[in-house]
């Protein structure tokens, strides 16, 4: 399979500060890519590179080249509203909007004008909430407000709104670190499944959770790209030194 | 660099297999003694303290399981533990070997020496060689040392073949003392196959070195 997202000589600045240090890196469609690394590595503003969310930042700036689907991102005349729906993200925090299940996972459909009627809309919101296997647990409630959800089904309910819009990337900061054991693995099983139609990169300071859901996985270092392997080799035998210290955890 | 919880755990688990493979060490040298010098009461002996082998196993294998379950060891830990649970069966069939040539021993040592022992004396010599040497490797990590090792095994399978066409001859030729040889041609299976055990021992070094599977392979 070919590559969704090149990175070559990828230079991030916050003002002054260089966060980021000529990172080159493919990620290959329809894989599950893991970031890991330790706290202030980089790793999520790499990741929120992909959608252009560091933008919003002041004196933020990228150089470099990053490409998905072969068409670099940062051009002046890239639509951002057409790449963040293309390239959806899910949050370490859930953070579902203050109205009601369906209107949470319509919202996206709604202002992106992507549904011809009512109906398709609520088979729109369905196939949404399935997809992030939450469909069972909440058809018979989808008037009521989405804050009377767990903290699983509120990520569930984040990630099927991802979906709604139809990216086809979708960039997950620490998703699982707020949940529980059992809401963990229906994320992981969640993502997993979700491969066999979407691009995924996960930032995750879970080590065991990049090796059980990841194909390859990224290690950061000081804004460094240190090492990228598919994720059975770097669990067993890392190509470097430094990330053999990380994932066995002999600094932190 | 701190020391880690996981680390203090390994010296232990390196410490019971090193343990393990030197009370087997002596097994073999014991057992063969006990044939040499016609000695049936350390036979015995050897044949006895095969039960602390079997239990020195048991203990490795479940702080082995101990570890991965709780330390979710990764890269070089992961390989260190999954050596030493697969190193350590083979040592405790290395000893089963050992308790065997005892066993054959109490009986050849009742009937008079039909042979010379000395071509078995020196293939178990160079067996307990390459058990020592492999648990060296393994301790100092070194993967050209193991592959030195697994090549000798050629010298042992060579020694196995001229014992066993020794005592074919000499069953034919000398009918009555069939069952003495028969017992020391046992003797000389024993140690071909301690031979094959020090080889899985150092492929299991190698790929706790260099994460490489190299069993059944024709190039190492």
């Amino acid at each position: 399979m070919g590559n969704k997202i090149t990175v070559k000589n990828l230079n991030f600045f916050y003002g002054k500060d260089q966060a980021l240090f000529d990172i080159s890196l493919n990620i290959p469609e329809r894989e599950v890519m893991a970031f890991v690394g330790p706290s202030g590595c980089g790793k999520s503003t790499f990741l929120r590179v992909f959608n252009r969310m560091n933008d919003t930042i002041p004196y933020a700036r990228v150089e470099g080249e990053v490409k998905i689907d072969g068409k670099n991102i940062y051009k002046a005349k890239t639509d951002v509203v057409e790449l963040r729906r293309k390239v959806g993200m899910v949050f370490q925090k859930s953070n579902p909007f203050p109205k009601s299940i369906f209107d949470n996972v319509a919202y996206g459909i709604r202002i992106n004008r992507m549904h011809s009627s009512k109906k398709d809309l609520a088979v729109r919101v369905e196939r949404a909430l399935k997809n992030a296997a939450l469909w069972d647990e909440v058809k018979d409630r989808l008037t009521t407000s989405a804050f009377g959800l767990s903290g699983g089904q509120q990520q569930r309910l984040c990630i099927a709104r991802a979906l709604a819009v139809r990216p086809e990337v979708i960039l997950m900061d620490e998703p699982a670190s707020a949940l529980d054991p059992i809401a963990t693995q229906k994320i992981e099983e969640l993502v997993v499944e979700l491969k066999k139609d979407y691009t995924i990169v996960i930032v995750t300071h879970n080590m065991q959770q990049a090796a059980r859901i990841s194909d390859r996985t990224a290690f950061f270092m000081l804004g460094k790209l240190i090492e990228v392997n598919p994720t059975e080799k770097m669990f067993t035998n890392p190509d470097d030194k430094l990330t053999e210290d990380y994932i066995t955890g002999r600094f932190g | 660099m701190e020391t880690r919880i996981i680390d203090r755990k390994l010296d232990v688990l390196r410490d019971k297999l090193l343990l393990l493979g030197g009370t087997t060490e002596k097994a073999v040298y014991l057992a063969m003694r006990s044939l040499t010098e016609r000695d049936s009461d350390l036979a015995r002996k050897v044949i006895k303290d095969d039960k602390v082998i079997n239990k020195m196993e048991v203990g490795i294998d479940q702080m082995s399981v101990e570890i991965l379950a709780l330390q979710q060891p990764a890269a070089h830990d992961l390989r260190f533990v999954i050596s030493v649970a697969k190193i350590t069966p083979v040592l405790e069939r290395i000893a089963d070997h050992a308790a065997n040539i005892a066993e054959a021993a109490i009986v050849l040592n009742n009937e008079p020496e039909i042979t010379p022992y000395s071509e078995l004396q020196k293939m178990a010599e160079v067996a307990g060689e390459m058990l020592q040497t492999a648990l060296d490797a393994f301790t100092s990590e070194d993967s050209e040392l193991s592959r030195s090792v697994i090549k000798r095994d050629r010298e042992i399978d060579d020694a196995y073949n001229r014992i066993f066409d020794k005592l074919i001859r000499l069953m034919i030729e000398n009918p009555p003392l069939t069952t003495g040889a028969a017992h020391l041609l046992f003797v000389a299976k024993h140690l071909e196959r301690i031979g094959d055990y020090v080889k899985d021992i150092c492929e299991l070094n190698v790929y706790l070195i260099e994460a490489a599977f190299i069993k059944h392979k024709k190039r190492i």
